[in-house]
């Protein structure tokens, strides 16, 4: 049986990229605004869930053809090699490091090593509910 | 970091690019690519040297969690520096020996090369370590990398037999290692060895002492193959012969030898240690070397010449440890057993690497290696015999090389032993000098077996698979350049003395105050009113006629039954275990979530339920309690309509959104609440796991819930309300109770000033409290993989079926 998704599908293409957008956005804001690499990486995944459904999970692995179970280990090397970097610096383990700059036009930015650590969090949380999801669809 | 620290895990870094090197140039030996880093550390490591010897210590510290007094402390003395030359200059012989040995089409280089790598530098952190906890961190992960090259070849079933062995004896050993180390830090307060060193003569009373000093030595005796956990060791040799060379026999096995070296000065002040340690030692030595005689394979020969080897070594250190119960050097003789220690553990690497290499070339080249089809190679393989010769003369104790120098102080030492004057040695020493020369017989059998049943005699090419030929000069390199060592240290033994000098220095540092220094001289000659040159003589003399009729009595092996010896009993110990499990696990599986759910609810219950009972915690203040307003009252009506709906509802589908509705409305709570990262994460997350359910819906069972009967069970429902009460009777309890101040404040203030944060939330998230985050993030990819890989073998097998 073949549903007809016309209306799903034409939203569904406008909407996931909002929804990544905004989940990239959620993931930079973390650190002063509400959000951060847990939240931006569920959001991630939420959109990824939206193109499953309103595809299939054959065109979905087109679309996105990485294997998640990678996608799950650079996140964790990402956020273990933030927390060990410290350790190159004489500083004890998951210290982190900040400062600002001021480029021109932007204003004040910052510079922190947290960052890299939620990439990691970003990551492994896409990795892992795709991971999941991928697995359990495809073994109807 | 400092370039100490980054030598010693150098071959961990290296070992994360051999993958991609091997890829790009798979023309080219994978091996090359390895063999400049031991050199290079060889080097580097030498240029400790002068200074270890005059027993200077060179200290680095990298703070890991110094809050918890665990430091990445790199030490460097005379006894972790002679093994780190063990390990880098041996690493380098093996790695340019396996060049040879593995072809590059046929075997998976890149695995090998990094599980080598590996190995190599956990055991250069194991020897380098002064803090207990990260000796300990590297002491599994050189059993993980000798698990990973025991099964190597994972086609075999012999070699997975033996990679599970001796995983579960040296991880065994290692995990009763860490209580030792929990129990010494209980004691001394600190996880570093040369602080310990400070406090051994208080703690020797203390009522925690022998469980650690056992725990210890549990670790010490599994790792060093010591007698009854030897039986690993022989089935460790399903390895690829370079690495018996390296791993199980030249360093990772004298990983046990470290250990009690470095512990002596600690522990040695009880005459439990002493007896166990030197016990366990002779013991392992006449059991290793009885047995070695049976075994037809060269290598399973070997194995068992290691094992009593190393219970030699470990004897010695007994006996020696007893010196550190007189005042100063000159008043006790016994450390002379710890000059024999040190330069047998030296000689030992040299004549057993060579030995292995040898055998190496002789599989390789013959395709065999029992020695029943083996005989008359001589002429065909001469500099393959020379090896031989010089490798087993010097092990069997013969002159001039430099086993029959270490033999010789061996004697010395244990005819000592017996005039220790205290914890009953006078009475019961006189085994030592007995069982050692009983050893040293078999020994020098063995020693004649390996070299002449291969060489000599007939030749027999119809039992070979190929035609023996001498080995290509490559692998000839590294075993010559062994010899070679065992014949100059044993021309020139002197020219070591300062190294076992300082060693010993490291081993016994309560001796050496006030620049005093310990008297090493080797003497070839002992005189011949020496007991040791006579003791040598009969062992050569009994050993030449028991090996002359060596099929009249080899009889008794036979008569010992099988089911009666340890292999045995591990066998069968692992087979009950495994029934054991296996029973009591199917007696409360049922294979239905639902069951699972009452077990973890109904815990869940206890053991909060009686901790608040227990504690009287039950308390409710409505003091801080704000007005309800009418919106929250609304938004509870919802959820608990959503939440009785679930229950009544006629389809699954109706369920599952009827639950989504609930976790929608709680994340608006979260939202009323000025909470808004909780809100935003309960939305997703409630999103998400919709998405999920609706997914996994197609696997529910097909029972259909309508024609279920719909009885009441009593249990669930009891484990429902109570579940649902506790919860919030602790929610209250914990809001009105103020035993603790709140620590939100500290989060206010640190916040900025600290991590450069606003958001206080994801502050805590990565910067407060990451290590959680690191860890749930980790947890959260194994759920991953575990999901990927139930889902997936649960469909493979459908398959076959």
């Amino acid at each position: 049986m073949k549903t007809n998704n016309l209306i799903l599908q034409t939203a569904t293409k406008v909407i996931v990229f909002i929804i990544l957008l905004f989940s990239v956005y959620m993931f930079f804001a973390g650190h002063y605004e509400p959000g951060g690499g847990f939240i931006g990486g569920l959001m991630a995944s939420g959109a990824i869930v939206l193109l499953l459904i309103a595809y299939d999970i054959k065109t979905v692995r087109k679309i996105l053809p990485f294997d998640f179970k990678k996608v799950i280990a650079i996140g964790l090397l990402f956020s273990a090699g933030t927390s060990a970097g410290a350790l190159f610096f004489d500083k004890p383990l998951l210290t982190h490091w900040f400062t600002y700059i001021h480029p021109p036009l932007l204003g004040k930015m910052s510079l922190h090593t947290a960052v890299l650590f939620d990439t990691g969090v970003f990551l492994v949380v896409v990795g892992v509910t795709m991971t999941i999801i991928q697995t359990i669809g495809e073994s109807e | 970091m400092s370039l100490l620290h980054l030598a010693i895990i150098s071959p961990l870094i290296l070992a994360i690019f051999i993958p991609f090197v091997h890829k790009a140039f798979p023309k080219i030996h994978t091996g090359w690519f390895l063999l400049p880093l031991p050199i290079l550390l060889f080097v580097y490591f030498l240029s400790f040297l002068s200074e270890a010897v005059k027993g200077q210590a060179t200290m680095e510290t990298l703070s890991w969690i110094p809050s918890l007094g665990i430091n990445f402390t790199a030490r460097v003395d005379s006894l972790g520096l002679l093994f780190a030359l063990l390990i880098t200059g041996i690493g380098a012989l093996v790695v340019l020996y396996s060049i040879y040995y593995l072809s590059k089409e046929k075997e998976k280089l890149n695995q090998f090369y990094v599980y080598l790598l590996l190995f190599m530098g956990a055991m250069l952190g194991v020897v380098l370590s002064d803090n207990l906890i990260v000796l300990y961190a590297f002491w599994e992960l050189t059993s993980f990398s000798s698990f990973l090259l025991i099964g190597y070849w994972n086609h075999r079933e012999r070699s997975r037999y033996g990679a599970q062995k001796s995983m579960l004896i040296t991880v065994f050993g290692g995990l009763a290692m860490l209580g030792g180390i929990l129990l010494l830090y209980l004691m001394t307060g600190t996880f570093s060895i040369s602080e310990s060193i400070e406090s051994a003569e208080m703690i020797v009373t203390h009522e925690l002492f022998t469980a650690a000093l056992i725990c210890f030595l549990l670790g010490a005796f599994t790792k060093s193959a010591q007698f009854p956990f030897h039986i690993w060791l022989p089935d460790a040799m399903e390895a690829p012969t370079p690495v018996s060379a390296y791993l199980h026999s030249a360093t990772m096995v004298k990983a046990g030898i470290y250990l009690v070296a470095r512990l002596t000065p600690i522990f040695a002040f009880s005459g439990l240690w002493i007896w166990l340690v030197a016990g366990i030692g002779i013991i392992t030595l006449f059991w290793g070397s009885f047995s070695a005689v049976r075994h037809t394979d060269l290598k399973g020969i070997l194995a068992y010449s290691t094992i009593s080897q190393l219970g030699l070594i470990m004897s010695l250190l007994g006996v020696g440890a007893a010196a550190l119960h007189y005042p100063s050097i000159d008043a006790g003789f016994y450390t002379a057993a710890v000059t024999a220690a040190v330069f047998h553990l030296l000689n030992h690497a040299t004549f057993k690497g060579s030995l292995f290499m040898m055998v190496g070339i002789v599989d390789h080249e013959t395709g065999t290696r029992d020695i029943r089809n083996l005989g008359g190679l001589m002429t065909i393989m001469p500099i393959t015999f020379t090896i031989a010769v010089i490798g087993a003369f010097s092990m069997a104790g013969l002159p001039p090389f430099n086993g029959f120098l270490s033999k010789e102080m061996f004697f010395t030492g244990m005819l000592r032993a017996q005039e220790i004057g205290f914890f009953n040695m006078d009475t019961f020493g006189v085994i030592f000098p007995v069982l050692a020369w009983i050893a040293s017989v078999f020994t020098f059998i063995y020693s004649m077996i390996i070299v002449f049943k291969t060489f000599t005699g007939k030749f027999q090419p119809e039992k070979l698979e190929v035609k023996p030929h001498e080995a290509p000069v490559g692998m000839l390199i590294s075993p010559v350049i062994l010899v070679s060592l065992v014949v100059l240290i044993g021309l020139f033994p002197n020219t070591v003395a300062p190294l076992i000098k300082g060693v010993m220095g490291s081993i016994l540092p309560q001796l050496i105050q006030d620049g005093m220094e310990f008297d090493v001289h080797i003497y070839h000659w002992h005189g011949f009113d020496s007991p040791e040159l006579w003791m040598t003589i009969g062992v050569v003399i009994i050993g030449v006629l028991l090996y002359k009729y060596l099929a009249k009595w080899t009889g008794i092996y036979t008569r010992m039954p099988e089911r009666f010896s340890f292999n045995a009993a591990y066998d069968n110990g692992l087979a009950m275990i495994q029934k054991g499990s296996r029973t009591f696990t199917n007696a409360y599986m049922t294979n239905s979530i639902r069951t699972y759910l009452m077990y973890i609810f109904g815990f869940f219950i206890f053991i909060l339920g009686t901790t608040m009972v227990v504690k009287n915690a039950f308390t409710l203040d409505t003091a801080n309690v704000a007005e309800i307003r009418a919106f929250e009252v609304v938004l509870v009506a919802i959820i608990a309509i959503g939440s009785i709906s679930t229950l009544f509802a006629k389809s699954r589908m109706t369920s599952i959104i009827l639950l989504g509705s609930v976790g929608y409305s709680v994340s608006l709570f979260y939202a009323i609440f000025r909470a808004p990262d909780l809100a935003l994460t309960q939305l997703v997350i409630e999103t998400v796991s919709v998405a999920l359910f609706l997914l996994a819906f197609y696997h529910l069972p097909k029972v259909n819930r309508n024609e279920e009967k719909r009885t009441f069970k009593i249990g669930n429902a009891l484990i429902s309300v109570g579940v649902g009460g506790l919860v919030t009777l602790i929610a209250l309890s914990a809001h009105s109770s103020k035993a603790f101040d709140s620590i939100s404040q500290y989060y206010v203030e640190n916040t900025y000033k600290k991590a450069g944060g606003e958001n206080m939330v994801n502050v805590i998230l990565v910067d407060f409290r990451g290590f959680d985050t690191l860890f749930e993030i980790t947890v959260l990819g194994i759920a991953a993989l575990g999901i990927f890989s139930l889902i997936k073998l649960r469909l493979t097998r459908g398959k076959e079926q």
